[in-house]
């Protein structure tokens, strides 16, 4: 439990959202703290990627609100999102497929670049020191997620497994204060999934980010997150630490369905 | 066997026999060759990054060129009519991506197709009422081009070199050239990759796609500006130069519709085949088969490499 008690970083209230007639998200509201590592999980459906969604602007809700260090928001845009440190990676892996993996990351420092584009194009005085720091802080994340040896490969060639590692390296690239992970060990199997734990915990320890996570398998779940919060079709159902979730009936009742 | 021998021979016999005409066709074509290759990035930049084929690139060529000479003809000094069609070509980048881009986001490719449609059917009618409809001549000489031209004695006879079609191929190489390093080197042109790659992803990293999108809507358009200028001092400044966009076609389709380097090859096979093609064997068929060899020559690439020669190979997963 790292930071449990830390200040609120970032407070949704009463959030609802709708596709025309379907509803995605209705009133839902909870809270993540500075330092914390925050899962939210449900069954397939339930609205956690539309929640992420709205929570870096990808969706806009049609009620509620979105506080995040300190400034209230009833919808962010994706770019302030990301310009005040909130980073994210995708369920199913969203690279830039035909650029290699330093270039990928390099991305993530693209808000952090403020020097003129003349210079950068000709790779001159300011500009190249500028280059070269962030080519630096980009190794050092790829020394920290263990992929030197990809380092120039495109990363549309490469397996499964190391893009969603590369797409983790990009966000952490952007030093971000938030760092929204949706689904980071989908289809990975057992050895990969503890790579990523580590990963995650160490983006968490180290690096100083707090980290909102979807995922499926409970057992990551419960040995990562500092609490966790249940959705389903759209409701929170739950919000609490790891052991009162996975005691709570509720919750046992969305996932195993409820013997009448 | 005359026909096969005036097919396979003879056109290769004349070439040995009299190289100085060969390297004056080679020189021909590679000039019109750097010139579509220009129009043909136009419509790669575009399409790149806004997934959008950019069915005003020609017009905009057009368009650009007339506003310079219009803007000449009402009393603006040339170097203040150039600056202020670069302006006018800014100006037009954010119109497009406020008025049409961003209220079409996420809308099909054909109705983004439709909606470029709509650019050109306006940018006519805006040029017309503003510049008139009468052709123009380029005001090459108060842009300080060079006209006249330098006769070379080489291979035993003499190749003519205009001087303005040297100045097209080095604006052009230094224009292309320019823009390479922009895409590889700067900020920007990572982002504008990455946008091309996947919007969300882009979005997610801080990237401002309608910052972008005006970004390449106005580099399209100062390179139509640059072929406006070029194509306009070959002939002259009128709606029919539209035309010579419809040559960036077999262009995109050789070099692929995502590939910078794709559009300068590819342009430059087009200009110089279809220069070679016209000398050498359009006799035989009665000449003029510079208008549609182009097109032949891109029907069979689609027969043979259907994604072009640098294009990407789309292999869909099922």
């Amino acid at each position: 439990m790292s930071g449990a008690g830390g200040d609120i970083l970032l407070s949704v209230d009463n959030v609802s959202l709708s596709f025309g007639g379907v509803r995605a998200i209705s009133d839902v509201s909870f809270d993540i703290r500075k330092g914390e590592i925050r899962a939210i999980i449900g069954p397939n459906g339930a609205g956690k990627t539309s929640m992420l969604n709205v929570v870096n602007g990808f969706y806009h809700p049609q009620n509620g609100q979105i506080t995040y260090r300190g400034r209230t928001r009833t919808r962010m845009k994706p770019h302030e999102a990301a310009e005040r440190g909130i980073a994210r990676t995708f369920q199913n892996v969203a690279l830039f497929r035909g650029m290699t993996t330093l270039d990928n990351i390099m991305t993530g420092r693209n808000l952090k670049m403020k020097r003129g584009l003349v210079w950068q194009a000709l790779r001159f005085g300011p500009a190249l020191n500028e280059e070269i720091e962030h080519r630096q802080a980009c190794e050092e994340i790829i020394d920290f997620l263990e992929i030197e040896h990809i380092r120039k490969t495109p990363v549309g060639a490469l397996p499964y497994g190391l893009q969603k590692r590369v797409e983790l390296g990009r966000a952490l690239a952007m030093e971000p204060e938030l760092l929204l992970l949706d689904e980071p060990m989908a289809g990975m199997n057992l050895e990969e999934k503890e790579d990523m734990s580590r990963f995650i915990v160490e983006a968490n320890r180290l690096r100083g980010a707090t980290i909102a996570l979807i995922e499926h398998d409970m057992g990551v779940v419960m040995d990562l997150s500092d609490r966790v919060v249940v959705l389903q079709y759209g409701r929170k159902i739950a919000d609490d630490v790891p052991a009162v979730v996975k005691a709570d009936q509720a919750v046992i009742d969305a996932y195993l369905g409820v013997g009448r | 066997m005359d026909l096969l021998h005036a097919i396979f021979v003879d056109p290769f016999a004349q070439m040995i026999a009299s190289p100085d005409l060969l390297a004056q066709t080679i020189w021909e074509g590679f000039v019109g060759g750097i010139l579509y290759a220009l129009i043909a990035l136009g419509f790669v930049l575009i399409y790149k990054a806004s997934g959008v084929f950019n069915f005003a690139q020609g017009i905009m060529m057009v368009f650009a060129a007339l506003t310079l000479v219009g803007l000449h003809e009402k009393g603006v000094p040339a170097w203040l009519a150039l600056v202020l069609t670069i302006a006018v070509m800014y100006g037009l980048a954010v119109g497009v991506e406020r008025l049409v881009l961003r209220p079409l986001v996420n809308q099909p490719d054909i109705i983004l197709l439709m909606a470029t449609f709509g650019v050109t059917y306006f940018l006519i009618g805006f040029g017309e009422l503003v510049f008139g409809g009468n052709p123009k001549s380029m005001i090459t000489r108060e842009l300080y081009l060079p006209d006249g031209s330098i006769d070379l004695h080489v291979l035993g006879g003499r190749v003519q070199l205009q001087k303005l079609d040297i100045a097209a191929a080095a604006i052009a190489l230094a224009m292309v050239a320019a823009l390479a390093l922009f895409f590889q080197r700067t900020r920007i042109g990572r982002a504008l990759r990455a946008v091309a790659d996947d919007h969300q992803a882009a979005l997610s990293v801080g990237i401002s796609l309608n910052q972008i999108w005006v970004i390449v809507w106005f580099t399209a358009g100062v390179v139509a500006l640059a072929t406006g200028i070029f194509w306009g001092a070959r002939s002259d400044v009128s709606f029919a130069l539209q035309v010579i966009s419809l040559k960036a076609l077999p262009v995109l389709i050789l070099g692929g519709l995502t590939s910078v380097p794709g559009a300068i090859v590819g342009g430059l096979i087009i200009g110089i085949g279809e220069k070679l093609g016209e000398f050498y064997w359009g006799p035989l068929l009665g000449g003029g088969i510079e208008s549609w060899l182009a097109y032949v020559i891109a029907l069979a690439f689609l027969l043979f490499r259907p994604q072009g020669l640098f294009g990407e190979k789309i292999i869909e997963r099922i």
